[in-house]
């Protein structure tokens, strides 16, 4: 008897250790994530004095103020890059719902000759880098004269094989015989797609919506390669921009009053879409 | 609205590239009387689904013709031959709830004919009054039962007062006891509403406890068409006569002598009129009566008492199933003892088969 | 037939998108990387071989970016994949606070590249008016202070390496513990009858039967980090060849476009290089997870 309380007790301290260093560990890789967020929003909350007095700099600051937030916004045109942003994101996600809906229909629903073969190839497209196409579209919109336009923008941003793939995926775990149903009842297909295929797909749309909503917000690379008019920024290379030509002095608390305006957007629909967005990336999402 | 089918026809193209080619339905020539309950009946792969779609204009037909009423209706489209479908899953739509799920058809309708949104909402009603889900309407499909849901199928097939109504399986997604209490359910709706229904079913049970004709399938052939009760008494082949009936038909080998139908080396019955030569017999479980002096003599192996009738399990030689099973009578069956059983035969439950062609050969008065 | 029609009509705005901003570029690009001496401008070229790929292996940019890629890439995979296993095994043994914890782990994944990598450039640079907050931490460790921004080497790669982890880890966090959780509990019912150790169990059982999404995650892992350039844009600015620490990327896009850019030819030279690369990696990849995984 003495004995196994002897046992049961030094195993329940061991677990306790355990669970301990578990949490201290955790703890720690917690803070290396929100460090640099604490980092941004202290740094853009200090005065611009306050900052560059500073040759160690401090880990909180006692007269925050929202100066910087004032600067950022009319210094440099952060709200004209929030807004080319915005335009690009919504007309480039709308174009890419109505191509890849109308896609995964046909592959899903439709019967057509080679349809397995023109699958296939459609997979294929898949493992193609982004970095080998970019070079003949960016000479395209060059030629075409798109430079320096949304249409030059989100034209070649639009498609996403894999995106037709996990809505054709979604589309055909729907039972024929609804399909049946509704074509003895008259329905068109184009009636069944909107009125049946799509609800019953809306959770699948809305991730994907968010994912390229999050794709669109961060995309850098094209929009660098297309723009050199500052209209036609997007937020990523407004903060390049920023970044290098600034404020006409290198003011550290305005530029992150800039970055975290730029974050603030993606983190609240991430906190609201918590479980979406993380079933959507781990349904095959990966960065960029 | 009577329907007629004229030589229709559905071959299927081969899947694959070594398929072959398959004939689901072939050359079939019924007619459906107006206002009548029809059960399509055979085992699964016979080509009875294939038929229900070729009626409502799923599939379209190789060859042959259908008529609704005078109507040629073999290549008008689905939604122009006024029927509705009741699906073995229901198919009913998992977003809408049930009055929307109802209405549906209504919907589709062209401008011209489309009832004004309160009109949807009588009919709807009205549909599902038939159909006693009336205080149902606001839930969503996942949140009724399977009995409910397939309530929902048919009153959404109805809501369009359809000249044909057709069931596929209605009644297979169900557990036992709801499937008894659908099935007079769908006996009580076609005959409130009149509307010709043509269902389909691999249970025989099923099919002949509430048609009104049954026609009974194998491999895209029509078998047999009747009464449920004419086609059990009197079926054309064997086929038919095993389809039908629980327990099945008991089977043997006999042989005809001289106007006498032997079972092994025992002459069991007069069949006066039936030509020499070895045949297959069929004999209904309640053809055997315990006699005796009975002529047929088998193994007792069990007696099941299964209240006012019990059946008695034996076996004999001749005989092509595994037991042989008879019902009789609980206070007869009291005399049993003893290792063998004795019975003599009921003439009109006793029929014969050829061995080759398997058809019925008449032998009676 | 009317069927066919439509269907090709479903597909008509998927096949217009495709084929002209994918399926012809790719074709193209491998035209571009054979012809000699391209024009931008004129659109003219003056013969066709494979010089474009022998200049493009002979520039020491070039060669310099490949070996900065490969460096990051050996370190930055197997750091970043160990790492995100070890913090899914712990975030799978505990129940509280265990949803806090990987919202907050997530939480990279949602930020903007460019915009973070300023804060930790902020973070780990040194000028004349300030150490920074990474050089302060040093020195209350009583190392002496470097600048990760503009300094040495080492430094400029530890900091590329460091973000770089930074910025995969929610993604591999993410598939490992959705891994972890779909290992059947039974097994470790059963393991725990046995009086298995925690190691025992471990090894024998979660390893092997995470095995598949391991590898996936090496495979997408070193694809994506082949791959990395805005990460270092962030860092250290657009002029990554002055910097030293450009990536193959980031070589393809100076040589299309800005101060340095203009030749597509060499541009498409060294994306294909670069898709050899991956492609290779990625085979070898499959060959050994063959042999080792568990399926």
């Amino acid at each position: 008897m003495e004995d196994n309380k002897l046992v049961y007790k030094t195993a329940a301290r061991k677990n306790r250790i355990f669970h301990t260093v578990i949490y201290v560990f955790l703890s720690i890789w917690g803070i290396l994530v929100l460090f640099p967020f604490y980092w941004m929003l202290l740094s853009s909350v200090k005065s611009y004095s306050a900052y560059t007095a500073e040759r160690v700099p401090a880990f909180y600051t006692l007269s925050p103020t929202l100066q910087n937030y004032v600067d950022a916004f009319t210094q440099v045109p952060l709200g004209k890059y929030f807004l080319n942003t915005l335009i690009f994101t919504v007309i480039t996600t709308a174009l890419m719902l109505v191509v890849i809906v109308l896609a995964a229909f046909a592959f899903a629903r439709l019967e057509f000759r080679g349809k397995n073969l023109i699958f296939t190839l459609f997979l294929s497209l898949m493992m193609i880098p982004n970095e080998l196409v970019v070079i003949t579209n960016f000479v395209t919109i060059t030629n075409l004269n798109m430079r320096n336009t949304f249409a030059g923008l989100i034209l070649p941003s639009v498609t996403s094989v894999f995106y037709i793939y996990l809505l054709k995926e979604n589309f055909e775990q729907i039972p024929d015989s609804l399909y049946l149903a509704a074509k003895v009842d008259g329905t068109s297909d184009f009636k069944y797609l909107w009125k049946v295929m799509i609800p019953i797909s809306k959770p699948t749309i809305v991730t994907v919506v968010i994912l390229k909503v999050i794709e669109c917000w961060n995309s850098y690379v094209w929009p660098r390669l297309i723009t050199d008019d500052k209209n036609y920024f997007l937020v990523s290379n407004g903060i390049q921009e920023i970044r290098e030509n600034g404020f006409g002095r290198e003011n550290i608390p305005a530029m992150m009053a800039a970055v975290v305006s730029v974050s603030i957007p993606l983190i609240v629909l991430f906190l609201i879409f918590r479980n979406k967005i993380m079933e959507g990336v781990s349904r095959g999402g990966t960065k960029g | 609205m009577k329907v007629v089918l004229k030589d229709l026809t559905k071959i299927f193209p081969p899947r694959g590239r070594k398929g072959k080619p398959v004939t689901a339905v072939d050359h079939f020539n019924f007619e459906i009387p107006d206002g009548q309950l029809i059960g399509l009946l055979g085992p699964s792969g016979c080509g009875k689904s294939t038929t229900l779609y070729l009626i409502c204009g799923l599939e379209k037909p190789t060859s042959g013709q259908l008529f609704f009423g005078e109507d040629d209706v073999t290549n008008l489209p689905p939604e122009n031959r006024g029927v509705g479908l009741v699906f073995q899953n229901y198919a009913l739509y998992p977003h809408l709830t049930v009055e929307q799920n109802i209405t549906f058809p209504l919907e589709n309708l062209k401008k011209s004919e489309r009832p004004t949104k309160e009109e949807m909402h009588t009919r709807a009603v009205e549909a599902a009054k038939l159909v006693q889900i009336e205080a149902l309407m606001e839930r969503k499909p996942s949140e009724l039962s399977g009995g409910q849901q397939q309530r929902v199928a048919i009153a959404r097939a109805l809501v369009k007062m359809p000249k044909v109504l057709l069931l596929d399986e209605p009644l297979s997604n169900l557990d036992a006891r709801l499937r008894l209490q659908t099935r007079e359910e769908i006996r009580r709706i076609q005959r409130e509403t009149g509307i010709t229904t043509i269902f389909v079913t691999h249970d025989q049970e099923e099919a002949m406890s509430i048609s009104d004709m049954i026609v009974v399938m194998k491999d895209g052939a029509i078998h047999q068409i009747g009464k449920p009760q004419a086609v059990y008494d009197d079926p054309t082949n064997l086929f038919v006569a095993k389809f039908l009936g629980t327990p099945p038909i008991n089977t043997f080998e006999g042989e005809v002598r001289s106007g006498q139908l032997y079972i092994g080396e025992a002459a069991v019955l007069e069949t006066p009129r039936a030509p020499d030569g070895r045949v297959y017999v069929g004999i209904r479980p309640e053809g055997f009566r315990l006699d005796p002096e009975g002529k047929l003599v088998c193994h007792l192996t069990g007696v099941d008492v299964m209240g006012r009738d019990t059946s008695v399990v034996s076996t004999h030689e001749a005989s092509l199933d595994v037991n042989v099973r008879s019902i009789i009578d609980s206070e007869d069956a009291q005399t049993i003892s003893g290792k063998e059983v004795r019975f003599t035969l009921r003439p009109s439950k006793v029929l014969l088969f050829d061995r080759t062609t398997e058809e019925r050969i008449r032998y009676g008065k | 037939m009317e069927n066919n029609r439509k269907a090709w009509l479903y597909l008509l705005p998927a096949f217009l998108f495709l084929g002209v901003f994918m399926v012809y570029p790719l074709v193209d690009v491998f035209v571009y990387s054979f012809e000699e001496g391209y024009n931008f401008a004129s659109e003219s070229f003056f013969g066709t071989g494979g010089y474009n790929y022998s200049y493009v292996l002979h520039d020491p940019y070039f060669l310099q970016a490949i070996k900065n890629t490969f460096l990051m890439v050996v370190i930055t995979v197997p750091l970043s994949t160990g790492l995100a296993l070890l913090i899914s095994l712990a975030l799978s043994s505990i129940t509280p606070l265990r949803n806090l914890f990987q919202t907050i782990y997530f939480l990279p994944y949602v930020t903007n590249t460019l915009a973070v990598g300023l804060v930790f450039m902020i973070l780990f640079r040194k000028t004349p008016y300030s150490d920074g907050m990474v050089n302060r931490l040093i020195h209350l460790f009583g190392g002496p202070t470097v600048d990760f921004i503009e300094g040495p080497y080492w430094a400029k790669m530890f900091v590329f390496c460091f973000y770089i982890i930074w910025v995969v880890m929610p993604f591999k966090i993410l598939i490992l513990t959705s891994a972890l959780a779909s290992v059947n509990p039974m097994y470790y019912k059963a393991a725990k009858i046995d009086g298995t150790p925690r190691w025992r169990v471990f090894t024998r059982i979660t390893l092997p039967m995470i095995s598949p999404m391991i590898f996936y995650l090496v495979i997408t892992g070193f694809i994506g980090a082949f791959k990395s350039y805005s990460d270092a844009v962030a860092l250290f600015g657009t002029n990554l060849n002055a910097a030293g620490i450009n990536t193959i990327v980031g070589y393809v896009y100076d040589m299309l476009y800005g101060d340095s850019g203009g030749y597509p030819s060499y541009a498409s030279a060294a994306a294909i290089i670069l898709f050899a690369i991956v492609m290779t990696i990625t085979c070898i990849n499959l060959m050994v997870s063959r042999k080792t995984v568990h399926y």
